[in-house]
């Protein structure tokens, strides 16, 4: 039988891939912000998971807010990525040091 | 017995998709691989029950957020395999991280499995009403309960929208454009003078 612990387990190994590709992927911002996508998907199936287990559907309700942000997130990530690569001619994110953060 | 090997099956298909996601080298292969990803999640969410987030998973996902980075992913020209070179030099920290993360997020699993954990009790007024599909209880929750939750995220997707529209618009100034309200409101005696010059003084112009 299913429980929440396989769901749990299955998202958080999601999320630790997203954290990986965040690592492995140090300069391809494109697939920085992918790894992203992973981490918020693996806090959505966390969410539903209990919500469901749990008989209680406000887990299903943020999981549509998550979803929200994420989307955005995605947009305005990928319109600075575009501006970026118009004035660089790159995207190699390790090197966007002209403000020395 | 169905539903179990259902659960793996999208466990695995999921957590595959995943790891060939961030390790692929091709973007446009990634970008694939994470739309599987997301279907299989949505069919993690179909078993437990909850349909409207896995259709939702699906449309706003699969249908906007995977096309988009496709679509950025083919408009730029990049050489992908120069953004590579820190691959294999980052591969040992970056493993040790997770590998330490992961067992951290294991032992909290392990002790809330153990009873160790107390997790607030649902006070049951978001429990599903007997007889009463998922989509029917989640918009009476969302339009009731959550209402001002919703309408800020709306608010934040307009914001998203503006932001990256004001982001990657840019005003071209080497073309003539022309300004038809402009023209439409230009009168011959704004344009024209009828001048009587003196013979031999000739005219300024």
């Amino acid at each position: 039988m299913i429980g929440i612990e396989h769901y749990v387990v299955v998202s958080s190994i999601l999320f630790v891939l997203g954290v990986l590709g965040i690592f492995l992927n140090r300069k391809n911002i494109i697939v920085i912000l992918m790894a992203i996508e992973l981490i918020l998907l693996s806090v959505n199936i966390n969410l539903v998971a209990f919500s469901a287990f749990l008989q209680d559907l406000t887990g299903q309700v943020f999981a549509m807010f998550v979803l929200t942000v994420a989307a955005g997130e995605a947009a305005i990530g990928l319109a600075i990525l575009v501006i970026y690569y118009r004035s660089r001619g790159t995207i190699a994110v390790d090197d966007a040091n002209r403000m020395k953060g | 017995m169905i539903q179990t090997f259902a659960f793996y099956l999208f466990a695995v298909l999921t957590i595959a998709s995943g790891a060939i996601t961030i390790l692929a080298r091709n973007p446009v292969h990634s970008v694939l691989w994470l739309i599987l990803a997301f279907f299989n999640a949505a069919g993690l969410m179909v078993l437990v029950g909850a349909e409207f987030i896995a259709m939702l998973l699906v449309i706003v996902y699969v249908g906007a957020v995977a096309v988009l980075f496709l679509f950025v992913v083919m408009m730029l020209d990049i050489d992908f395999a120069e953004l590579r070179s820190g691959f294999v030099k980052h591969f040992p920290l970056g493993m040790l991280i997770a590998l330490v993360l992961l067992a951290e997020i294991v032992l909290g699993i392990g002790a809330y499995r153990a009873g160790a954990l107390e997790l607030g009790a649902p006070d049951g007024m978001a429990a599903t009403p007997v007889g009463v599909s998922n989509i029917t209880a989640i918009g009476a929750l969302l339009y009731g309960r959550y209402l001002f939750l919703f309408e800020a995220s709306g608010l934040i997707l307009l914001v998203a929208m503006i932001g990256a529209i004001v982001l990657t618009h840019y005003q071209r100034t080497d073309t003539r454009a022309q300004n038809i309200a402009r023209q439409i409101a230009r009168r011959p005696e704004d344009s024209t003078v009828n001048v009587k010059p003196e013979i031999g003084k000739g005219v300024s112009l």
